[in-house]
């Protein structure tokens, strides 16, 4: 078994470290090594959004990215959005309007869209779709998806 | 429509209503725990050898040096399960032979598809066990492969299953061996009468690629064998009961001694019915001693799970001049994939299901082949026929210069209305979508600009009913737990608890639904056949009763009184004297008597169909092919509407399965039968650019069966879409598409013959 190497970050605000071997992607390590298994694993090649989190305020596939890579980053997965009981203001959205079926694709959505929120914070609907294309959800269509996250913008302007 | 339950709509407090789902909070923090999110101590990760061939004979397979190999707890293939004979085990919903089940879940001597699975390892993770995987030393000897299904039909295909019988009507010319799994003939009237009536006939034949589900979570199940001898399962299931019972048969356990606990679901669609990794989990468990946690990666998802069946389909209508049809006839070749899988029988039903045909004929055939078993996938067998028969009912209303829906409605299948297959429909709701549909702004709205084309297409699906059981307990706070054994896909939990909410007069929020283990509830069937909400929800609101029934003589021993005496009526149960609402009461239970209980147990009969019109707007790039969705709108008869955002919900993403299905998913095989596209970055999924708002437009005609009006709605949506789509196709350049899907390669070289044939 190869060796394992240290590595620190801030996960969600706190400072985490971790033991990973090379070969381990974040996602793996988020998931089995620190149990934060809101990231989902969907494809294990980038090509479905599931494990979608933020690293130094870009989102991206956790799962084309190595654990040893996230030395002295900043990561935010779903488990970081909610501010201790509060629930941030896209997962509200995504509640009321009922923005998930199965559920499973929420959590890289969630991320994903406050990615964007970050960025442009009153994006258009072309925008949004455009920037949650890496994300794929197979049981709503995208159309309430799409609502929430314009919903969590007005929210946001407030 | 007025039906009882119409008259009733205005007072419904809680039906009809948008409550957050319960349990939401837990699936936007991440915290839901889905399959793959279990966690027991000293787990071991599974991973499954699959065969690199559609087709081959299995020589030999040595693990020695798997096994030797540092990590690795433990390694089995079909030597550690014993062979099944041919024999069937129910499931509810369909039954399964348990020889063909035992050998899809590890091949014996044959593999019957590239993926076919042949081994398996346990370790200490993921990564050893895939470097074990390739220490397994599998000897092949390759035979040819088939994977379209009108060679597998031929005198001289290769032959999957030496001793497959054909199954149903007697094929006329069989002669030894065979891949045709079953054969249907359905048959109403007199075709020869029926066409040499009409004025015009059209006779088209169509072909459709093989399509998977793509939910977004791989499966994934974790079993502990517990030396006492129980087998403890977390599986990613529709249907717990299922799971167990094909678990147990296969290992040969009493289903007392398997406890299946459903996971959240990361969709299922119809794929997480049958069992794959369930019981090569449990083997690793027993061989190592540890709880073991098989996943599948997403190339195993696609080339061993689902598919839904591609398919080969012939249909002829007939009609007078005054736009009355007068006869059908249909022949539907479906693949089962590796093992027979029968949707070729749904797919027989729904090819004609929308029409008043008084003369019609159906044949089809379930056809073994080199790909994964054909599975359920919304609406299963029925979104292929729609394609084909909603076709020819365009190209006819064309010829006959009759608007398209005008054209249905003179001929749409009503109440009374006879299917081919025998059954007469109770009272359905296509009527209603058309005419909804003729009068939305969508269908007369203008469309201009080139190479854009308008289309309709309409589908029908059966709907389920089968066993839901459930419990609820009520809470001195008057809140009422309800405990209930249907995986929850999409909002079920809600829909039911707003049934028992509605019957007691209490809110959605007071009702605390929790889906459990199958030692904690009642048998369940599947939450598939857009059952749930209707059967499980029937069952909810027969536990209210017996609640009601509870506590009003509760009410009678504190007042004093005879139970006659007391009534109930939204959430107030009163006598002459007094009055207590349903929470007033609750408080006092433990001084009269102590807790209530109520349950219930259904065999859901009285299922309502479901229709659906669908209108589509498409712009096609002549350069490329590709098909772009301007609008679309989607006009549903959904029965009575529970909770309407996910009763939405169902119709726009089965709208966007349904897109997909015909613009752009396909398994592409190679001549040696493998596929070459499993991934999702090469099977094309629709994303959020690939589709505009569909907008979906929900009739209510009350199923007057059930006591809440209730039809299923989750799988009608996927089946008008690739007609509808293919009708504005032709709308926008001319040319008709007789081939899913309807790809920008296909649209393409479809543009170029029609511009070489000028
Ligand atoms: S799991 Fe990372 S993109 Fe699909
Ligand atoms: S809600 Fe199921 S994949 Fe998006």
């Amino acid at each position: 078994m190869a060796t394992k190497t240290p590595v620190s970050t801030t996960i969600n605000g706190e400072p985490v470290e971790f033991l990973c071997e090379p070969r381990q992607s974040l996602l793996e390590v988020l998931r089995d090594t620190l149990h934060l298994t809101g990231a989902k694993e969907g494809c294990n090649n980038g090509n479905c959004g599931a494990c979608t989190v933020i690293l130094n305020g870009v989102a991206v596939d956790s799962c084309l990215v190595l654990g040893v890579e996230v030395e002295g980053a900043e990561v935010t997965t779903v488990e970081g959005l909610a501010c201790r009981n509060e629930l941030h203001p896209i997962q509200q959205c995504f509640l009321e309007d009922a923005a998930l079926q199965c559920g499973i694709c929420t959590p890289g959505f969630l991320v994903a869209a406050k990615a964007l929120l970050d960025k442009i914070p009153n994006p258009t609907e072309e925008q949004i779709r455009f920037h949650l294309a890496g994300n794929i959800c197979r049981c709503t269509g995208y159309d309430k998806i799409v609502k929430a996250v314009q919903h969590a913008a007005q929210e946001m302007a407030k | 429509m007025a039906t009882a339950n119409e008259t009733k709509t205005s007072s419904y407090r809680v039906i009809g209503t948008r409550p957050i789902r319960h349990d939401g909070v837990d699936k936007v923090t991440g915290r839901a725990v889905y399959g793959n999110d279990v966690q027991l101590p000293g787990l071991l990760y599974g991973r499954v050898l699959r065969s690199p061939h559609a087709h081959a004979r299995i020589r030999s397979i040595d693990t020695t040096k798997a096994e030797k190999l540092p990590g690795v707890f433990a390694v089995i293939s079909s030597a550690d399960i014993d062979p099944h004979e041919s024999k069937m085990a129910e499931l509810g919903e369909g039954s399964v032979n348990l020889q063909y089940l035992c050998e899809n879940v590890l091949a014996r001597k044959k593999v019957l598809y590239k993926g076919h699975a042949v081994a398996a390892v346990a370790a200490v993770n993921a990564h050893v066990a895939e470097e074990a995987l390739k220490l397994i030393e599998v000897d092949y000897d390759p035979l040819h492969a088939v994977t379209w299904v009108l060679d597998a039909m031929k005198d001289d295909a290769p032959i999957l299953i030496d001793d497959l019988k054909t199954e149903g009507a007697p094929l006329p010319h069989s002669k030894g061996p065979t891949n045709i799994a079953q054969h249907i003939v359905f048959s109403k009237g007199d075709i020869e009468k029926g066409f040499a009536e009409a004025d015009v006939i059209i006779e088209r034949e169509f072909k459709s690629a093989t399509v998977h589900q793509g939910y977004i979570e791989p499966h994934v199940a974790t079993a502990l064998w517990s030396p006492d001898g129980h087998l403890s399962i977390w599986a990613s299931t529709q249907g717990s009961f299922t799971c167990r019972q094909q678990t147990a048969e296969l290992l040969a356990l009493p289903v007392s001694k398997v406890t299946v606990t459903p996971c959240e679901i990361g969709g299922g669609f119809g794929g997480k019915i049958r069992v794959y990794i369930e019981p090569i989990a449990a083997l690793l468990s027993k061989k190592s001693g540890r709880p073991v946690k098989v996943l599948m990666n997403r190339a195993d998802v696609f080339e061993s799970t689902g598919p839904t069946p591609g398919s080969f389909i012939r249909v002829k209508l007939g009609a007078k001049r005054d736009g009355r049809l007068v006869a059908g006839d249909a022949w539907m070749a479906y693949d089962a994939g590796a093992y027979p899988a029968g949707i070729i029988g749904p797919g027989c039903v729904c090819v004609f299901s929308c029409y008043d045909l008084p003369n019609a004929r159906v044949e089809g055939f379930d056809v073994v082949l080199n790909k994964p078993q054909t599975a359920a996938y919304r609406a299963p067998g029925s979104t292929n026929a729609a394609f084909a028969c909603e076709t020819v009912i365009e190209e006819l209303a064309e010829k006959l210069g009759i608007d398209p829906i005008e054209f249905r409605l003179k001929n749409a299948a009503k109440e009374g209305t006879r299917r081919p297959d025998g059954p007469a429909y109770p009272v359905i709701g296509l009527v209603e979508t058309l005419k909804t549909a003729k009068a939305h702004p969508h269908y007369s709205a203008t469309l201009e600009g080139p190479n854009r084309g308008r289309g309709v297409g309409c589908g029908f699906w059966m709907n389920a009913g089968l066993k839901s059981s459930v419990t609820a307990h009520v809470n001195g706070d008057g809140t009422v737990t309800l405990v209930e054994g249907s995986t929850d896909i999409g909002g079920t939990r809600t829909s039911i608890a707003m049934q028992l909410a509605e019957t007691l007069g209490i809110t959605a929020e007071e009702v605390v639904p929790r889906v459990v283990d199958t030692d904690s509830v009642g048998y369940t069937d599947v939450t598939g056949g857009s059952r749930t909400t209707f059967a499980t929800g029937w069952a909810a609101h027969d536990a209210a009763i017996d609640i009601v029934k509870q506590m009003s003589a509760r009410a009678a021993e504190f007042w004093k009184c005879s139970p006659d005496e007391v009534t109930f009526d939204r959430g107030l149960f009163s006598s002459k004297s007094h009055a207590l609402t349903f929470k007033e009461l609750a408080g006092k239970i433990q001084e009269t008597g102590g807790t209530i209980t109520g349950r219930a147990s259904v065999e859901a009969k009285g299922v309502g169909a479901t229709f659906g019109t669908h209108i589509v707007d498409v712009e096609v790039d002549p350069e490329t092919g590709k098909v772009k969705i301007l609008r679309y709108t989607a006009v549903q008869d959904c029965g009575r509407v529970i909770h309407p955002s996910y009763a939405e919900g169902q119709i726009q993403g089965g709208v966007v399965q349904g897109i997909g299905w015909a613009l752009n998913e396909e398994y592409v095989y190679d001549a040696d039968g493998r596929m070459r596209n499993a991934s999702m970055l090469d099977y094309r999924m629709p994303t959020a650019v690939d589709v505009p708002t569909i907008e979906p437009v929900m009739v209510e005609v009350p199923n007057p069966r059930h006591p809440y009006g209730v039809r299923g709605v989750g799988e009608v949506p996927i089946c008008p879409p690739p007609a509808a789509i293919g009708a504005a196709i032709y709308n926008a350049i001319g040319i008709r598409m007789y081939e899913l899907p309807m790809s920008p390669p296909k649209v393409c070289q479809a543009i170029i013959n029609e511009a070489s044939a000028k």
